[in-house]
């Protein structure tokens, strides 16, 4: 198992679910963080993160897959 | 406790701050996410537990980048992550020394000087390494003793995870310990220690993603680098400092007058040489990690790898200390409420500095991943500890002393067993950590005198083919010795004698702080582990002839061959760039 996919599928999920209450939950709790929705904006880093790592991860094992003489 | 040792960490974590926060379904929602993550992962590794040296070597194929990760996670535990962040609340970017002077050139010794002896000698652990060098008794010593620390190590992390659990989900603290040893009991035994590594890596990004938000959100609520700069300078002038004492890591070393009460030279010789090599050249905790790599070229690289991430940690650990400060001081002139929380003796908490940053900027959600990269890393903390102690059991201990020359098979069950005793074992010294907090720190205190003389042990022995067994026992022992005896003769300035040292007489050397006599305790036992060793080996003849340390000593092997031919993957020209980038980073915060 390529570690990458499972990183990146852990920080996919956080991020929609940050994105997600970022978006459409309450919106008073922000003033903790001096007014910046963090929710919304790091959700859609690890997002991005989560999928770039899943991407990388699930060629990288189907590649490993289709060579198993190259595989250590 | 006030001081966090380098390489052992002496501080219970204390997490009662949690008490009165409030978790979302949100954050609850991610904690639950994780550890049905961990458990998956362990579930799909245990199909691929086939012989021992799968359960202990992750059948030496751990890929460098998840090896080196792996290198610096097994010791960024949350207890570092506290620690660090309450040495930065204390003694400002001072603490940075234990970074780039404490590990950086360390982490770059061991990857291009060591490790071809560590992973091209096929010994599996760092006590078989002694065994096959010297011999049974220097072995013996280190294995046993190691074992013992990784328990109460174990015990520590353990302990946190219980009440971290306890003051979030409100179960009892009994039952919280237990579910958490249960808990990595089961991804340990179902994975070995390639499930250890996977989750080291996974914490390593969690404690990422849950402290930049942090520590970028509390910068732009001081006014940035020069708010920070300011509000510490109040606060070093209040100390009776330089105004600089605490934002500028080189300018006040000239003499002991600073935050660390150390000069240069305590620094340098004691936390940059014996402590900092002493750890990472020869803890097996960290070394097991490299020697899981898939290669010998990525075996060097993986403490090389470690360095890049380690050497900014700093911003990440630290600054939300000085943050911390910052924003506490800025508070309180304006007699607003103080955010690090009082220690009920008139002055800061300084342990609760990070975690007060977490509950002050993090809202829902984020909050979450934050507490969730906590729990993980005292969760990796010990699983890192269990599995280094179930491989020295099984190989140092079981193997070679209680029953030698059984099946592989044999042996990796004994590895399964040795795992549950070593959650047990943990469970025993986590609820010890809880009642004697006194007798956890004694015990920690007595493990950094066996680790700093042993790498005047193995400086010797990978460099030096004329040390011999004789003369690494007694210069192991007589360096852990001797350390006892610098610690019963002095005493931080203040102290009263007892755990902090003076036990023996107590009016003769005094330092300027605890940290201070840490290192002079390190240097003198170092240089006692160094003189004995090389007089008893001139002294006694040698054992092993040039044949059998091949691949053990230096003059004695063939230079690696470099096999990279990307620059990038050359350990020296990495590690070069290492260094150098450490030294800028040195001169930007002189």
């Amino acid at each position: 198992m390529d570690l990458r996919a499972p990183i990146g599928l852990l920080f996919t999920l956080y991020g929609l679910i940050l994105v997600g209450y970022g978006a459409f939950g309450p919106q008073d709790i922000y003033v903790k963080s001096l007014g910046e929705n963090v929710n919304l904006h790091w959700g859609a880093a690890f997002l991005v993160f989560g999928l770039i790592m899943l991407i990388f991860g699930v060629l990288r094992m189907k590649y490993d897959a289709a060579h198993p003489d190259e595989v250590k | 406790m006030a001081v966090f040792r380098r390489n052992r960490v002496v501080f219970m974590p204390n997490v009662d701050i949690f008490q009165n926060v409030h978790l979302g379904f949100v954050d609850y929602a991610i904690l639950i996410i994780y550890f049905v993550f961990v458990i998956g992962i362990g579930a799909l590794l245990a199909g691929k537990m086939k012989t021992s040296s799968d359960f202990f070597q992750s059948g030496r194929s751990i890929p460098a980048w998840i090896a080196g990760l792996a290198f610096i996670s097994a010791n960024l535990g949350a207890q570092e992550v506290i620690g660090m962040g309450a040495s930065g609340a204390k003694y400002g970017i001072l603490t940075s020394h234990f970074y780039w002077i404490g590990a950086i050139p360390a982490m770059v010794f061991v990857g291009i000087f060591m490790m071809p002896f560590y992973y091209g000698s096929k010994a599996r652990s760092v006590p078989e390494y002694l065994k096959m060098r010297f011999d049974e008794k220097t072995r013996g010593f280190n294995a046993i003793s190691f074992a013992v620390m990784t328990l109460f190590s174990s015990g520590i992390s353990l302990f946190a995870m219980a009440k971290l659990l306890h003051v979030l989900i409100h179960w009892d603290f009994n039952s919280s310990l237990l579910v958490s040893a249960v808990f990595v009991l089961a991804y340990i035994y179902l994975g070995g220690l390639t499930s250890a590594i996977y989750n080291e890596v996974l914490q390593f990004f969690l404690i990422v993603a849950g402290f930049l938000p942090v520590t970028i959100i509390g910068l732009r609520d001081v006014g940035g680098w020069e708010g920070v700069k300011q509000q510490l300078g109040i606060a070093a002038v209040a100390k009776g400092l330089d105004p600089g004492a605490l934002t500028h890591s080189w300018q006040n070393m000239g003499s002991w007058h600073n935050a660390l009460g150390t000069d240069w030279f305590g620094l340098v010789a004691g936390l940059g040489f014996v402590l900092s090599f002493g750890y990472w050249c020869t803890d097996f905790l960290v070394v097991q990690r490299a020697m899981a790599a898939n290669s010998m070229s990525a075996a060097r690289r993986t403490p090389i790898i470690a360095a890049i991430p380690k050497m900014f940690f700093p911003f990440l650990v630290i600054l939300p200390g000085m943050i911390a400060l910052a924003v506490t001081q800025q508070a309180m002139a304006h007699g607003g409420a103080s955010l690090i929380p009082s220690d009920g003796k008139g002055g800061l908490d300084y342990n609760m500095a990070s975690p007060a940053m977490l509950m002050h900027y993090l809202p829902t959600g984020l909050l979450g991943i934050g507490l969730t990269a906590l729990l993980a890393s005292f969760m990796s903390g010990m699983a890192g500890n269990v599995t280094a102690f179930n491989t020295i059991c099984t190989v140092d201990i079981y193997e070679a002393y209680i029953r030698p020359g059984q099946t592989d098979k044999h042996y990796l069950n004994v590895g399964k067993v040795m795992t549950i005793v070593g959650i047990i074992g943990s469970i025993l010294t986590g609820f010890l950590a809880q009642n004697f907090n006194n007798i956890m720190d004694m015990l920690q205190l007595v493990f950094t005198f066996v680790n700093a003389p042993l790498f005047a042990t193995f400086l010797l022995g990978m460099f030096w083919k004329r040390s011999t067994g004789h003369g690494a026992f007694w210069g192991l022992l007589s360096g852990t010795v001797a350390a006892a005896v610098h610690h019963g003769l002095t005493l931080p300035d203040g102290a009263l004698p007892g755990i902090k040292g003076g036990w023996l007489h107590h009016t003769m050397i005094t330092y300027h702080s605890d940290m201070a006599q840490n290192f002079g305790g390190a240097i003198a036992a170092w240089t006692t582990a160094f003189v004995v060793t090389v007089v008893i080996s001139l002294l006694t003849k040698r054992t092993k002839t040039d044949e059998e340390l091949v691949g053990l000593v230096y003059s004695l092997t063939p230079k690696p061959v470099e096999t990279e031919k990307a620059w990038y993957n050359k350990p020296a020209i990495l590690g070069t760039l290492v260094l150098i980038l450490a030294l800028i980073l040195n001169i930007i915060f002189k």
